[in-house]
């Protein structure tokens, strides 16, 4: 009987003890920026006629709607969005959600159609969850553009993509290739090992190396650091540890990049091994002047946010109206053709070495 | 039953058993996870979560719990980082005790409530754990500070947290030095074998005219200082800084005292366990990777290894409450 009882309380205990590591598995993830790829369809305003002359109208009301008020990133994209409304004689402003929960930017697009905001430039949380109140500020003729982080293509007008996947992750190969004379062993420090963004460029990394030029170079493994700084920490320590004769890690995320740079810094493989990726200048300032990392890219993410400020207004004005073809004149950014789908292209990523990074400041 | 008692005391080998197996193994397939440069990095992986699970298993002993050490761990790390930047040449001797104090604080706040207001520590914490983060983001907010970064904190205090003395990080000799005196504290002083007796058996500790709010409270308090000084730490290992800082930390915290060995209902265990079980989960994920397990499988090994712990825990347990049983009808016969 004794025993039955016993057993019993273990079995209990067995299935608490499941709950409290299923607890403990998705308690742990990471957080990704990951920017939805653009489906099929057509604009919802696609009948209206653009009149590529028609003056910037004086005294737009433009709304920036971040996935969540304090992450740093889209903090810099917004400066530069308001900058251009700024320079564009209106007013715009920074309104967003404390969580970057699916669902959390809804009730703020719904205060500012209340607001009879001009514009809202939106960064999707989740591109569906957004759809029907995007829609429905459409509806009531107010501009709505998309930028770092697509929604639904029929929920917006135009989408600012801060650079094509492909030549994100095709320059990422070109980049460590320079570095390491065109020869030797890789690895790959991602963030999740389900982040759309990073996977994207990872396909396009290993096609590019598929290139003749690149025969030399082995790709041994991607590894996930989750982006979290110890994480990634532990997984840069793992590379360099079980691949003696690592010649490059090349890191696609800001996270990834810093704690991999932090470790190199101050291990023995200082100037041994090659550190590349996507990281921001103030994050690596440090490692460049001290000579962990020689070069490493990024898109501008003020002047991301510059573009879709220009694109908001451009579309209030009636001046584009988000037809594949239509050209966006951006002010010090030049012009911009409208792609598929609505889509605007920021550029290529920009390069940051010792001699241009004391130049940025984001 | 003799063995059966040495295996029960002896809690500190089986971890240290399992951690030489996993090295083992794992140097047996790369023979560089065992050089100067692999032990080095495993100490030094670990030092962090060990002071974390230092201050944890004050608490647990006491049967309480602080769910909030990731958020007043990711405070005093920012704190740190502001400090650089309103000053940076701050000394680095200033931002560690200015850390250790905040933490103080949150942890007097959280024992106040605890032992005072007499509200549960496992509500009290989920409710500061949100109350903090949101007191860093807000501050990041405000001063528009998001992200503080390696350039902008002194050399000296970056260097202290990638530094060593003959080899051993400065990290590790801090978290071993916390060790010592947590471990002696414990054992020999009045007041630490007083927070077994509260763990054990509340009421009957309060009997015995053993002031248990008293010592609960101050068990926070030391525990929100150690928390405090791992955030500073943190912010000299990463040099990178925002808002968000040890976010998730306090599980990996209590899974670490619980593999531990120290009893999550109160009354028993060691920190020098909690230390050997930090250790032991911070090899394990640096291990993983070097066998080749697959990112997607890492998680759940991580929890696979709690479990084992717990089932063992219990079986040892089960087993020795059935001899003490039989032992006493023996006797009564």
């Amino acid at each position: 009987m004794i025993h039955h009882r016993w057993s019993g309380k273990r079995a209990l205990l067995a299935v608490t003890s499941m709950g409290l590591a299923a607890a403990l598995v998705a308690g742990c993830g990471g957080t990704t920026k990951d920017s939805a790829e653009s489906g099929s369809g057509s604009g919802a305003n696609s009948e209206k006629v653009a009149d590529p002359n028609a003056p910037i109208k004086e005294g737009l009301q433009i709304a920036f709607l971040p996935k969540e008020i304090d992450n740093p990133y889209e903090n810099i994209v917004d400066q530069g969005g308001i900058a251009a409304v700024a320079e564009l004689k209106g007013t715009g402003k920074e309104v967003g959600p404390s969580d970057a929960s699916a669902s959390s930017q809804v009730s703020y697009i719904n205060t500012l159609v209340q607001q009879n905001q001009d514009a809202i430039v939106i960064a999707a949380n989740d591109p569906n969850a957004v759809a029907p109140a995007l829609k429905d500020a459409m509806a009531k003729g107010i501009a709505v553009v998309s930028y770092d982080s697509d929604a639904a293509v029929d929920a917006r007008q135009v989408f600012v993509n801060q650079a094509d996947s492909e030549s994100i992750g095709r320059s990422q190969i070109q980049m460590v290739s320079e570095q390491i004379g065109g020869k030797g062993k890789i690895a790959i420090l991602s963030a999740t090992p389900n982040a759309t963004n990073q996977n994207t460029w990872i396909e396009f990394m290993k096609d590019e190396l598929k290139k003749p030029e690149y025969k030399d170079i082995e790709l041994v493994t991607v590894a996930y650091g989750d982006d979290d700084d110890q994480k990634s920490f532990q997984e840069t320590q793992a590379l360099l540890s079980s691949n003696p004769d690592l010649k490059a890690i090349v890191s696609p995320t800001t996270v990834g990049i810093s704690a991999a740079a932090r470790y190199i810094s101050s291990s023995p493989y200082k100037g041994k091994v090659v550190l590349t990726g996507l990281g921001t200048p103030n994050q690596m300032r440090q490692f460049i002047k001290d000579g962990t990392v020689k070069e490493f890219a990024l898109w501008d993410p003020e002047q991301l946010g510059y573009l879709a400020g220009y694109a908001a207004a451009a579309l209030a004005s009636g001046q584009i109206t988000g037809k594949e073809g239509e050209v966006l004149k951006a002010g010090k950014l030049g012009e911009r053709k409208i792609g598929k789908n609505g889509e605007i292209i920021l550029g290529p990523p920009t390069t940051f070495n010792a001699d241009n990074i004391d130049e940025y400041d984001f | 039953m003799s063995r059966l008692r040495a295996l029960l005391s002896g809690r500190e080998l089986s971890i240290v058993v399992a951690l030489v197996a996993v090295v083992g193994v794992t140097t047996a397939t790369n023979p560089s996870f065992l050089s100067a440069q692999g032990i080095h990095d495993l100490f030094l992986n670990a030092s962090i979560i060990a002071l974390l699970a230092i201050g944890q298993t004050l608490l647990v002993i006491t049967r309480n719990i602080d769910l909030s050490v990731g958020s007043v761990m990711g405070l005093t790390a920012y704190m740190s980082g502001q400090m650089f930047i309103a000053d940076h040449d701050t000394p680095t001797i200033l931002v560690v005790l200015a850390g250790m104090a905040l933490g103080a604080a949150c942890g007097a706040f959280n024992g106040a409530l605890v032992a005072i207001a007499k509200v549960p520590a496992l509500v009290v914490t989920l409710g500061t754990l949100y109350v903090f983060r949101g007191i860093n983001y807000g501050w990041a907010s405000a001063t528009g500070v998001h992200q503080i970064n390696a350039d902008q904190m002194s050399q000296g205090f970056l260097a202290f947290g990638s530094g060593s003395i003959l080899g051993i990080p400065h990290l590790t000799l801090i978290a071993l030095a916390a060790l010592v005196i947590a471990a002696y504290a414990l054992h020999n002083w009045r007041s630490g074998r007083e927070l077994y007796a509260i763990g054990s058996n509340p009421q009957a500790a309060r009997l015995a005219g053993i002031p248990a709010g008293k010592r609960v409270f101050t068990a926070f308090v030391v525990s929100g200082a150690l928390v405090g000084l791992a955030g500073v730490l943190h912010a000299s290992y990463f040099g990178t800084i925002n808002a968000s800082v040890g976010t998730g930390r306090e599980l990996a915290v209590v899974a670490a005292v619980v593999v531990g060995g120290v009893a999550i209902f109160g009354g028993s265990g060691t920190v020098l366990g909690a230390v050997l079980g930090a250790l032991l989960l911070t090899t394990i994920t640096s291990a993983l990777p070097i066998l080749g397990v697959p990112a997607f499988w890492q998680r759940a090994v991580d929890g696979a290894a709690l479990l084992l712990a717990i089932s063992l825990d219990r079986a040892v347990m089960v087993r020795l409450a059935e001899r003490l049983r039989k032992e006493r009808s023996l006797r009564r016969a």
